[in-house]
């Protein structure tokens, strides 16, 4: 994308006013996308973003440009806004000698979508809205959207650091609408992997729609969701959020240095219930959150956060890492290269206990049953989350039984780790994720075995 | 260097027989300061600029984008989007936005005072704010205080005859805040926004800050009940910003909206009118044209409790056998146009907050919500969101509460409200603030 020689120059320009040091981020995405609504391909769409960020750090304080102009005329033009931006002063010159750096090889694309023709990606849409049609006589709406992108990165720095990447990613959700006697319901899936278009190839994606439909249809005759509190079973693969919101965002080394995490300073103690093990991986081979290097040239890595519930590590990005004196965990992430990279996540999730999913059930009286979750929330200094449940079933007995209506659940972080009393044996990863921080969106993934939350407060209307 | 309008002219002037051609040219610029301890953590001085084309055949639409305005990148963006028509599926309604008659009503959305305001004077609102912010309460420690200034240019263009350009530039300051007792610690914000920094309060924005993470100090999980919900104008803003979707003519026309065929109806309390006004200039979202390059313009959704009418762009307002209401609303250059409000205004009550609550028997007073995004369905209405507050107990405020969930349905809700206050507060947001009681609601907690 820019010539070693161009980086080290720029480089050398950024830390000429005596700033310890300089990254450039490059950047250069094209994407495609499709949406279906209504029965129409109403669009496709596209995209080119290409671009390089310029940071300088000069104490503790960060300057940051960017620009669109990758020559190095606009990269040097860069280079100086960011220097001054990080205050002037002090003086020398300094040479930069860039080495290049391997990433983690997750995977091997075979087919780059960019290679893919239109009409093929657009068929897919139209499977789609065929199947979720289909499904039954009460769907009355259905949109699906199609997604894929080529990612490539580069990433120098002052420390000598040279890295590069390709992120290739595809994503389809769809959405359904179902109308009955008590009004209207909705149904939502999705597929998203870090891999080529062959990702298509492995995935039933009339099933797919059609499991979207059936969640909508199953609402039509849902009863209002309970209020208050009470045990909650989490399915394989859709509750990673809970991890997510509850603990994996107090586990971000910029939250925790600022002591506005609930578990700052909590490393070495009992955090969640001994069941629980907890990993942030950005190597997974095809999942959704899966990078070679994260955005500041570091190789992904399998962090273990929580060991037998205890508090293992944070993640880290470089800016955190080199305070405290100690390495990056490849968790400095940014959405492109007009933003700052912080300590993000990649795949979150908790490994397998040994029960079996259906022996949790049965161990639960009365509760709810949750097999889908929606988006989620949470305040990292208090630890007090929110997350959408989708599709809710009520547990009596020791038996799943009515539908429930939609609704928020709201827990404390803390409280809820440590009130995991039963963990599967079915592990499974979720629905791909974009995960909100400081306006910037970042893609990840979840995932989990079958576990139940002793108590948490359903936040529904049935009294 | 160009103008953004002779670009989008330019591309337009292109358009083969049969085409429909519209180009939308934007460029945009914003600074982010961020302050820590009295020092400036980061410095962010960003500029962007880029193109979308649109381009509709034989009532196919293909469309494409590219993050710069180099001339061959614009020559491959036309390409593209003529090439993406080809597989968009025939619309009898596809269509660009004409002139329509209206007259742009016109609006003071540039200030030249703030773009050409110093760094050192950005640096410095930010560090006076959090000194601000700690003047108040001891327990209070500042997260992040905070400056930032954006502007936008754009200029959009098509083969129907609209030709429009603008430009606008706003600021504001933020800061967040924790407060610690003992093993206890709660968290704060404040805010204050303005086209130049002499419309700031930072005192009230600090004061703000300070107030909403100690007042939550000592709170409790309170036990589950139904109960009247008085909605602080935040809150109460981000509420119309959900309602606003269920009177979305695109969500209408495709099926997605609970009002659907319901024109006419009583859907809310009597007291409930609805307006959306882009052209009132105390709104924060006030704006002179649309994303199609319309007239912005006011229109009466709710009135009276009765559902008037709902918002359009060009093709929902066609396809809906009616016109634009000049609603379309675009996200930036990388994407074409969608419906929605754009700045919503309840009619205010004649009662300040205080009195309304010293009606309220049994209660809480939401002041801040969280998951809005998950657990709020505008198509089945379910409404069920994480929130904190203080309980009110016979018209008197009482201790602080939080770790719990309000829920309804959108349907009730708006037929529930009981009384809106006088204290129209305008947010950084597509609505304005007011204060909202609604008779009946559940409360989920321990």
């Amino acid at each position: 994308m820019i010539e070693q020689g161009v980086l080290e120059r720029v480089l050398g320009l950024a830390v000429r006013g005596g700033a310890e040091f300089a990254e450039v981020f490059a950047e250069d995405k094209r994407s495609t996308s499709a949406s279906l609504d209504d029965g129409r391909v109403e669009q496709v769409t596209s995209g080119r973003d290409r671009g390089a960020g310029i940071r300088v750090v000069r104490g503790d304080t960060t300057g940051f440009a960017h620009t669109a102009d990758l020559t190095e005329t606009g990269l040097c033009a860069a280079a100086e806004a960011a220097a001054s931006a990080a205050s002037q002063g002090g003086g020398g010159v300094r040479t930069i000698a860039l080495t290049s750096r391997a990433g983690t090889k997750v995977n091997t694309v075979e087919r780059y979508p960019d290679e893919v023709s239109k009409s093929t990606k657009v068929e897919l849409l139209k499977r789609v809205d065929d199947a979720a049609r289909s499904a039954g006589a009460s769907i009355v709406q259905v949109s699906a959207g199609y997604g894929d992108s080529r990612r490539r990165i580069l990433v120098a720095n002052t420390d000598g650091v040279l890295a590069t990447d390709e992120q290739v990613r595809g994503l389809m959700r769809i959405s359904v609408v179902a109308s009955g006697d008590a009004g209207m319901q909705t149904g939502f899936q999705s597929v998203g992997q870090t891999v080529g278009f062959e990702m298509f190839d492995n995935i039933d994606i009339e099933e797919l729609a059609r499991d979207a439909a059936r969640q909508a249809m199953v609402k039509l005759g849902a009863r209002p969701a309970p209020s208050g509190s009470m045990p909650v079973v989490i399915k394989q693969g859709s509750g990673g959020v809970l991890f997510h919101e509850a603990c994996g965002h107090g586990l971000e080394a910029d939250l925790v240095s600022k002591n506005s995490s609930v578990y700052a300073g909590k490393t070495g103690e009992l955090v969640a219930s001994p069941l629980v093990t907890l990993v942030d991986d950005g190597t997974m081979s095809t999942e959704w959150g899966t990078i070679g290097i994260d955005d500041e040239g570091h190789p992904s890595a399998y962090n273990v956060l929580i060991r037998d519930g205890i508090l293992t590590d944070y993640m880290w990005d470089y800016l955190r890492a080199r305070k405290e004196g100690r390495a990056q965990s490849g968790n400095g992430r940014r959405q492109s290269y007009m933003h700052l990279p912080m300590v993000r996540m990649t795949n979150t999730y908790v490994l397998n206990g040994t029960e079996e999913p259906d022996d949790i059930i049965r161990a639960t009286d009365h509760g709810v049953y949750i097999a889908k979750l929606g988006g989620g929330s949470v305040n990292t200094a208090t630890g007090d989350f929110v997350f959408g449940m989708t599709e809710a079933y009520l547990i009596e007995g020791g038996e799943i039984t009515e539908p429930l209506r939609e609704g928020n659940l709201i827990g404390n972080g803390p409280q809820v780790l440590r009130d995991i009393d039963l963990l599967g044996n079915d592990f499974a990863m979720g629905n791909p994720g974009t995960c909100g921080k400081d306006g910037q969106g970042v893609p990840v993934g979840d995932g989990q075995p079958t576990l139940r939350v002793k108590a948490l407060t359903i936040g529904g209307t049935a009294t | 260097m160009s103008s953004l309008q002779d670009i989008a002219d330019r591309v337009i002037a292109q358009a083969k027989p049969g085409e429909h051609v519209e180009a939308f040219v934007s460029r945009d610029g914003q600074t982010d300061v961020r302050v820590f301890e009295g020092e400036v953590e980061h410095f962010v001085s960003a500029q962007s600029e880029g193109i979308g084309i649109r381009v509709i055949r034989d009532g196919r639409t293909g469309f494409a984008y590219a993050g710069t305005l180099d001339q061959a990148a614009i020559a491959e963006v036309l390409a593209e989007a003529r090439d993406n028509v080809e597989f968009g599926t025939p619309d009898e309604w596809a269509g660009l936005a004409a002139p329509d008659g209206v007259d742009v009503v016109q609006q003071v959305l540039w200030n030249d005072q703030l773009a050409s305001l110093a760094t050192e004077r950005k640096i410095e609102l930010a560090k006076e704010l959090e000194r601000l912010t700690l003047g108040f309460d001891a327990r209070v420690r500042v997260d992040d205080s905070n400056y930032s200034d954006a502007f936008v240019e754009s200029a959009v263009a098509n083969t129907s005859g609209i030709r429009r350009s603008g430009r606008e530039n706003g600021c504001y300051v933020s800061v967040g805040t924790l407060a610690d007792d003992g093993d206890e610690t709660q968290t704060g914000f404040g805010f204050s926004v303005g086209r130049s920094p002499d419309e700031f309060d930072l005192a009230k924005a600090a004061r703000e800050a300070s107030d909403r993470a100690t007042r939550l100090l000592g709170a409790v999980k309170p036990s589950s009940k139904r109960l009247t919900v008085v909605l602080d104008p935040y809150v109460a803003a981000q509420f119309l910003g959900i309602v606003s979707s269920t009177l979305n003519g695109e969500a209408v026309i495709k099926g997605r909206s609970l009002f659907k065929d319901r024109v006419g109806e009583q859907v809310a309390s009597p007291l409930f009118t609805l307006v959306d006004d882009p052209t009132n200039p105390s709104a924060y979202s006030a704006t002179d044209i649309d994303g199609e390059g319309l007239a912005a313009r006011r229109n009466v959704l709710i009135d009276g409790g009765v559902l008037h009418g709902f918002v359009h762009s060009s093709y929902s307002g066609r396809r809906a056998g009616t016109t634009s209401t000049g609603n379309a609303v675009r996200g930036g250059f990388k994407s074409t146009p969608g419906v929605g409000c754009l700045a919503m205004q309840l009619q205010p009550g004649a009662r300040m907050q205080a009195d309304l609550i010293a009606d309220v028997s049994d209660g809480v007073l939401i002041e801040s919500v969280s998951g809005m995004h998950s657990g709020v369905n505008p198509i089945s209405g379910d409404f069920s969101t994480g929130a904190s507050g203080r309980l009110i107990s016979n018209g008197q405020i009482g201790g602080p509460v939080r770790e719990f969930t309000i829920a309804s349905t959108l349907q009730k809700m708006l037929l529930d409200v009981i009384e809106i206050g006088n204290d129209v507060d305008w947010l950084p947001m597509r609505a304005a603030g007011v204060t909202i009681v609604i008779a009946d609601m559940t409360m989920s907690g321990a």
